[in-house]
Order: structure tokens, then sequence, then C-alpha cells
């Protein structure tokens, strides 16, 4: 009966913005210092110091609505969200409530089963980080280090659009990708710059939408589909069980792999939100947001398209590459050095650049900026491949030669040293067929009797003859030729 | 020399320069005053006399190389609720009453740079909560004027201390009045300035949006002197205006020929003291003789400040007090069992009746379901309020009324009855809510010998005119001169 049940998921994404400082103070924002040594007054939220708001997290806001096509409001307001924490030194976090500075917009996602999607936003809203509570480094007490505290965040809130995990992780990736795109955060999930957290909640088609429960603590796509999925079959479990699902929040265990409550909605607490007196709206004038504007990379959809009309390359290519603004850069400049543009040689980049290049990254859990071998140098190699002086099967080697650093990553150097260049002479050729021929003359009688087999067996030894260098298109005709 | 010592802030600043005592002869003798009235008054929650000696030793070499700022050497204090580095700053709280802040205040920073020497801070309701300084940990204050008697309140401490010529000026934080009711009850001259005119980095915050640093002097001349030192932009207060500098004295001796007064009937109605309002009707008939016309205004709306105000106020208080929970700094509870505990032990021995009053009442209106009916109706009738002064301002150039209801009470007499002690307040608290400047004159005294105070309100920045019409006013009138007897 599990097919008669619809999923319905919203994310809620908190993406760190790559400002030098935080959002409403001077202290630094980088990753991993001593605690406490990057906290101002304003960050321990010391008598009497007042926050002033970072135009550069302001500025990143703009950039995402713009890249999102979302509303950028002229005027927002900073509110303060009450409660008490000891990782919360003011007693409340400034964040925007009633008025935020980005609304709606959609980010386009492939759904393996609805093809080409739009997931709509609700909003995006600047904000900033609590502190961190580490309850494990001191005996019987909580230390406090407050050197996230105001960090900037920009929360990006869904629409309950996505109707699988599957969708929900290629939305999660397609945001993670965006964020990343327009420069306004490093996506580092490991150190929290990207988290999700999931509104989860399930129905039989065509009912009104079920009580919702949000998952918290996914760091990782993995763990956002393995969450998701547990999340659903509980609550189906539930249901289909008499039982009801209670709005709760609920927090991903990963070594146990399951969701487990953390807090019910009845205990909620009251933030007792009203707009922060220390901070006038923020107003936004257009012309800011036209020299945002005008300093935004291409977008990936619209380069997905470019590349798919001017480039000719497939939907599925195009929209691999746009994945990631640095791997299509990389794409770009191979182009460019190739010097070709015809579609087959942007297709042959793109086979490379998706193919061999992205899985050498990833054995070697690279990023782009740090591949040993550079674009022109990949250019290189698929130049020889495109004129025929070595084959597929030589070109790989080829690369592995530069990938490792040989010959300066020269893949004409690679390819003399190795002695790699393919055989397209057919006068040599035909002497080597002439000589594996006579060689076999079983095989030949039955390639004669009709087996198609051993057509190819005598391909092979013509191949391992010529050690691999032989044009196998070529080695194919003279062979047929020979055999009439 | 004692009538230099007693002098008002551009005397003394002028007997300096002319050599005729030092900074440091002049500190001495004020901190001599300050501590043979502190049983009486209770004026100080800390004097600084080692760091004021210093500072005095510092200006008097300034004054002698003859490249001295303008208050060189003169000597002021600063109410406990704003930061002074190295120094206590306290808030008249348990709760702080052991905080010594890294940093000074953008005023007072200014101030020192004027050259003033800093010789303590004053006691103050706590938190700034208070008309009567009643609810300071450190004890209530007395009425230089008959010590049976309030100073007033927030800033009661630094009314007290000009007002008893402990020194010739002084800072407060006016909220809803805790400037200029003070000031009225004290017999001396109290500036709120227009909000964003005197950054609030560096004050322990009450209420944001209407919390204003000014001061307290004996003559219009010395609040301007000070506001001059005080006022400026602060790019770490986002409510800090950034305007030309100007000079807050240019317009001191202008005539107030032509000047029109507006006279709303919402501050002559009942529940004012008919000595009260017999001073304020001499006062403006004095102002008739200086060339002043007065018309008749309406500010229809004016009678709601008091209860708009005690839900914006709180409000605010009850998210700014929330720092204040014995994690970082300030006080904690000995013992206590788990966070919780510690949260509320903390807080509930830190914090005075008062002070938890309006977290209360703070918390409640900022509530879910709440929010609407309080909060955001509040902030509604202050716009209200706010259009009704821009109105009247059509018609007048400035308005004028009592500062206060009534002169000082007895000590005790309204500390049980809230809306009675917040009934103080029924004048002063509109200038809050549209950010207004309003400025308190002495202008009388009762039957009993207590000090009347006559506000006089302008439209934004118009910190010069009020300047100008005090000054003139005490041109032709002596009340500022009249001195308490020496309590000590």
């Amino acid at each position: 009966m599990a097919g008669a049940w619809e999923v319905v998921i919203g994310l809620e994404t908190h993406a760190q913005l790559s400002t030098a400082s935080k959002i409403f103070s001077g202290a630094a924002t980088a990753f991993g210092a001593a605690p406490n040594t990057q906290a101002a007054a304003v960050d321990i939220a010391l008598p009497g110091v007042l926050p002033v708001l970072n135009r550069g997290a302001v500025e990143r806001a703009i950039r995402f609505g713009l890249a999102v096509g979302a509303t950028i409001n002229r005027r927002s307001v900073f509110a303060r969200k009450n409660y008490f924490y000891p990782d919360l030194p003011k007693g409340y976090q400034i964040s925007q409530y009633e008025i935020p500075v980005v609304a709606g917009g959609f980010v386009p996602i492939v759904s393996p089963t609805r093809g080409s999607i739009r997931i709509a936003l609700t909003r995006a809203h600047l904000e900033e980080d609590a502190g961190k509570s580490l309850h494990e480094d001191f005996h019987g007490m909580t230390g406090i280090d407050l050197n996230r505290a105001g960090t900037p965040l920009l929360e990006i809130v869904s629409e309950p659009d996505m109707r699988s995990s599957d969708e929900a992780v290629a939305y999660a990736k397609q945001l993670h990708a965006l964020v990343q795109w327009v420069g306004i955060c490093d996506g580092n999930m490991q150190e929290g710059s990207f988290r999700c957290d999931a509104n989860v909640s399930v129905r039989r088609a065509g009912e009104p939408l079920g009580t919702r429960c949000e998952i918290k603590n996914l760091n990782s796509f993995r763990f956002m589909q393995e969450a998701i999925e547990f999340e659903v079959r509980r609550q189906i479990a539930l249901i289909e069980d008499g039982g009801r699902v209670v709005q709760e929040t609920r927090l991903y265990d990963p070594d146990r792999h399951e969701t487990r409550s953390m807090r019910s909605k009845e205990d909620a607490q009251d933030y007792r939100y009203f707009p922060d007196p220390d901070l006038p709206p923020l107003v936004i004038a257009e012309d800011w947001i036209a020299r945002v504007k005008s300093a935004m990379p291409e977008l990936p959809e619209a380069l997905k398209h470019r590349l798919m009309q001017d480039h000719g390359l497939t939907e599925y290519d195009a929209t691999l590459l746009t994945a990631n603004r640095a791997l299509v850069d990389y794409y770009g400049q191979a182009v460019k050095a190739l010097q070709a543009g015809d579609a087959q040689s942007n297709k042959l980049v793109a086979n490379w650049v998706l193919g061999e290049f992205s899985a050498a990254l990833h054995k070697a859990e690279l990023g782009v900026a740090h591949a040993p071998a550079s674009a022109a140098q990949l250019a290189g190699l698929l130049k020889r491949i495109a004129d025929g002086t070595i084959s597929g099967k030589a070109a790989k080697d080829v690369f592995d030669a530069m990938w490792s650093g040989e010959h300066g990553g020269d893949a004409d150097a690679i390819i003399a040293a190795k002695g790699l260049t393919q055989i397209s002479d057919s006068g040599a050729i035909g002497k080597i067929v002439d000589d594996v021929l006579a060689a076999n003359p079983a095989i030949v009688a039955e390639v004669k009797a009709g087996r198609e087999k051993a057509f190819n067996a005598l391909v092979g030894k013509v191949m391992a003859a010529s050690r691999g260098k032989a044009n196998p298109a070529q080695v194919n005709a003279i062979l047929k030729s020979k055999l009439q | 020399m004692s009538d230099v010592v007693t002098g008002t802030l551009a005397q003394v600043a002028a007997a300096l320069r002319a050599k005729q005592l030092s900074s440091v002869e002049l500190t001495r003798a004020l901190l001599a005053r300050v501590e043979a009235a502190q049983g009486a008054l209770n004026a100080f929650v800390t004097v600084d006399a080692e760091g004021a000696l210093a500072q005095a030793r510092a200006a008097d070499a300034a004054l002698a190389e003859g490249d001295a700022p303008p208050l060189a050497g003169v000597p002021i204090a600063h109410k406990d609720v704003i930061m002074t580095a190295g120094l206590k700053t306290t808030c008249g709280s348990r709760m702080l009453a052991n905080f010594t802040a890294p940093y000074d205040a953008f005023v007072v920073a200014g101030l020192r740079k004027a050259g003033t020497v800093l010789i303590g801070k004053t006691n103050m309701d706590e938190f700034a909560m208070g008309s009567s300084n009643e609810t300071s940990y450190f004890g209530p204050v007395r009425n230089p004027w008959n010590t049976e008697y309030v100073p007033g309140g927030s800033s009661g401490g630094s009314a007290a201390a000009v007002s008893a010529r402990l020194v010739p000026g002084a800072t407060g934080t006016d909220t809803g009045g805790s400037i200029r009711q003070p000031a009225a009850l004290t017999g001396i001259c109290g500036l709120k300035p227009t909000y964003g005119v005197c950054s609030r980095y560096g004050l322990v915050a009450f209420a944001s949006s209407l919390d204003t640093p000014g001061m307290f002097a004996r003559t219009a001349e010395d609040c301007g002197l000070m506001l001059n030192a005080m006022a400026g932009h602060d790019a770490r207060d986002s409510t800090s205006l950034d305007r030309d500098r100007e000079d807050y004295m240019r317009e001191l001796s202008g005539s107030l020929k032509g000047l029109r007064i507006g006279l709303p009937a919402e501050y002559f109605g009942s529940g004012i003291d008919s000595e009260v309002a017999a001073a304020i009707d001499a006062a403006l008939a004095e102002f008739r003789k200086l060339g002043a016309t007065t018309v008749d205004i309406a500010l229809p709306n004016v009678n709601l400040s008091l209860p708009v105000y005690y839900v914006i106020a709180p409000a605010e208080a009850s998210s700014n007090l929330s720092r204040f929970d014995g994690v970082r700094y300030g006080h904690r509870a000995e013992k206590y069992t788990d966070l919780l505990d510690m949260y509320k032990k903390s807080r509930a021995e830190g914090f005075g009746a008062e002070v938890k009053r309006r977290i209360l009442v703070g918390t409640y209106v900022l509530s879910h379901g709440y929010y609407d009916a309080y909060y955001l109706k509040a902030q509604q009738v202050r716009r209200l309020i706010a259009g009704d002064f821009q109105r009247a301002y059509e018609k007048c150039d400035v308005i004028m009324g009592p500062t206060a209801p009534s002169t000082a009470f007895k000590i005790g007499a309204k500390a049980d009855d809230p809306v009675q002690m917040y009934l103080n307040d029924i004048f002063t608290i509109a200038s809050n809510l549209t950010g207004a400047p309003a400025m308190s004159i002495p202008c009388g005294f009762d039957r009993r010998g207590l000090p009347i105070g006559v506000q006089v309100q302008g439209n934004y920045f118009s910190e010069a005119k009020l300047l100008n019409v005090a000054h003139q006013y005490q041109m032709v009138t002596d009340w500022h001169q009249r001195a308490p007897k020496e309590v000590a």
C-alpha cells in the first residue's frame, strides 16, 4: 500500500555567508580558532555595546536573491528572537522575522521521477549564529565558545515542494552548488557552513497536508537521504498502525540510522519576536541591487542552456557540468585551449571533464582548483585523440601520466616518451595483418566458416602485435578486405 | 576660593584657564564636598579620588602648556549606567554591583577629550527604572533641598550632585524623563537631546528606542558646553545620526522676541499641583516680557503617552536585560541545581522588585497572542503622538508646561504605588516617544522650599533653540542661582 502514500518535504537551510567579519561585529569568522578568541564585545553581549550591520552580509543576500529570481525587499526588518541559552549571550538572536530581505524565488532541479521541476522558495533571511556549547570537554561543566556567535547566516526556506528523499537531496545539492556558484558560502558541510533541516510529512494522495516533523542535524546529503527515508517509513507505519504523527523536532542519529524526538510542539518556546530597536530597518537602494547584479556570474541555468544550444552538449552533460562552477569553468578553458569549438570536440571535452578528470579528482579528494592537470594540458591530450595520433585507450595512460606530473604534463612529450603514437599507416597495418593471417590459419578457417567471434579474435591478435598502437578502425577495415 | 569651587561649569572652566586655581585644587575641594555630602545624599556609588587627581594633574599640565581643551580640568560625574573604562558601572543593581567596563561610552570619551576630570559615578534607580531613586541597590538618593524628600529619578544621583554643588555638571540618561524630572525636583537644568544626537554606545540599555544620554548643569550655557562635547556621529551605534557638527551655544544670546510658545491644554489640566501651576504661569509671564507670545495648541493623543510608554519600555527592557543571566558576568547565584535553576536564582537575586515588575510586563506584552494588542498598538499610537507634535510645531516654536505635576515627594511616599510613581513622568514621556529634545529649567519653589521646573520642548534638532530660550530666561531670573543649604 506504500504507493498510495505521498511524501511532502520542505527544507530549511542555513548557509554561512563568506564574509571576513561577523554580521554585527568586527570579529573574524575564520573556522577553527582557539575558543573565544574571535569574540568581540558585541559577540559576548557586553552591556552597552550595539550591533552594526555588516554590508557584506547584505550584499551576499542580494546576490542569492538575484540568483534564485526572488524579490529583494527594499525594506526589511531585523527582529529579536528571545530565549535563554548559555551560548546565546544576549538572550536573543537577531534574525529577520516578519519582513525578510529575500522573498520568493525558486531552485530548478532534476527529479528522478518528475524530470525538470522548480522548487519554490518561501524566503531567505539574514540572521546571526549562536555560539557553541562544549559538553564533553569539561567534567561536570559545559564550556562556551563564542567564536561562532554572530557569524552571518542566510536561512533559506523552501516551500514543501519535494515529494521524495531523492528530490530533497537533489534540491539540497543544487542549492549547495548555487551558493558556492555565486560566491556567498564556502559550502563546507563538515565545518557547518551549509546545514539543512527537513520538514517531512506524509499523506494519502489527494488529502490535505499531514502533520510534519522537523528533522535536524542533517550535515551530509547521505544523512539527509537516510533520515528522510527513515522518517517517512516511521510516519507511514505509525499512521497505518492507527497512530497519529505528533508535530515535533527530531534529531537524526547517523550511527543508529534513525530519527528520535528532541522536543514536541508543546515544549515550543514563545520567542517574543519584536523589531530590534538597535537596528533601523534595512533599506536597499535600487542602485545597490544594480551594482550587485552587474557583478553576478552567469547563472547555472542560463549557462546550461547556452552549453546545450551553442556547444551542442546534451542536457545530461550540461546539467552535470553546471552543478559545479569550477568544473564548468575548467570545461570552458579546455574548450578554448582546444581551439576547435565544434559539437564533436565539445562533447569530447565534456566526456573527459565529467569522466576521467572528475573521477581522478574524486579519487584524490581534490577540488578543481587543486587539480594537477590544467585545462590547457588536458586540451593538449584531447587534441591528439581528435587528430587520431593516439587511441582512446592510450589517451588514458597519457592522462594518468599527466596527472602524475610527468614531462610537465605535456601530452605530446608523454606520447613521444611512451611511444604511444597510433599506427594509421595502412601499409604498416596491412603488413601486420598479413603476418597474423599467416600465423593463424585455423582462426581464418573459422572466420570463413561464418563465425563472427573468430573475426574479433583476429582483430585482437593484430592489436596485440601492434602493441595496441594500430588504429582499430583501420585494422577492422583491412582485415575485412583481406579476408574476402 | 570657595565661591569658585561651587561655580558653574563655565565659571570654573574660566577660572582654571585664568589660573585662579588649579584643577588639582578644585578637584580636591570637590572631592571633599562629595565625601562630606555622601552620608546625607548618597549621590555617588563610586568615587575615584585617585583617578580624578591624576586626571586633574594632567589637565593642569595641559593648561600650563596653553593648549588645553575647552573643559580642561573641570570635574564632572557620570551616571552609573554609562560605561567608564576601569571604573565600576553598577546600574544601581546588585546584578552589576561588581562590574567594571573595559571601555568608555561615546559620551564619556567625548567629555574626556574635552578635558573633564571624572570624579565618580552617580547613584541611580536600578537599571534607570524609577522616578524617585528609591530602587537603587545602593540605597535611595536624597534631595539636597530636603533630605527627607526624593531627588526624582532615575538619574537622581547626578541631579543631587549638581544641585548640591558637588560637581558643576553630570551626565544622565533620559528614557521617560529620567533627566528632566530629577532636574525639576532638584532645581537645576536638565537637557534630553534629540534621539541619535548623542550615541548610545556604552549606555547599558534599558529601552533602546527611548534611551537618550544627556546632562545636568545649573545653567543653559553649561548644558551647551557639555552637549558640544557629547554630541556627534558614532559608527558603533546604528541609531546615531550622521549630521554636521554644530555649536549648540551659537544661539544663546539671541532675543526671544517673536518666539511662539505653544501651550497644550493637555499639560495644564487637573492633577497638577497648584503651586507648580502658579510657578509655570509666572515663568510664562516672564517669557512674554522677553518678547515671546503664547499660543494654545492641542496634542490630542498625548494623554496616551504613559500607557504607550509602559508597553514599549518594559518590552524592550525585558529583552535588553536578558543578557544578565549569570553566565558571563554579573551576579550568579552561589547554589543552584541546574541551568534553569541558575538562571532563576541569579536573576531573582540580582534584580530588584521594580526591574522584575518591568521584565514581567514586557515579557507579557511581547507574548504570542498579545503582541498585536499591546506592542504593535503602542507603536501605532506612538506615531500618532509624534504626528500631534508635528502639527503643533506648525503653530509654535517651542512647547512649555510643567516638567512634573508636583514637587518632590517624601521618600517612601509612593514606593508601594507604581501607578502614582509612573504618573510623575506624565509630561516628560512624550518627547522620548517622539525622539525630540526637551529641557527642564528651574522656575520657582513651593512653600516648602522644594524646586519647580518648567519644561521646554522643541522639534527635532532644536537643542540650540532650547538652550537659547533657557539662557534668556536665566538672564532675567535667579532660580538657578539659589543653592540648597549645605547638607554636610
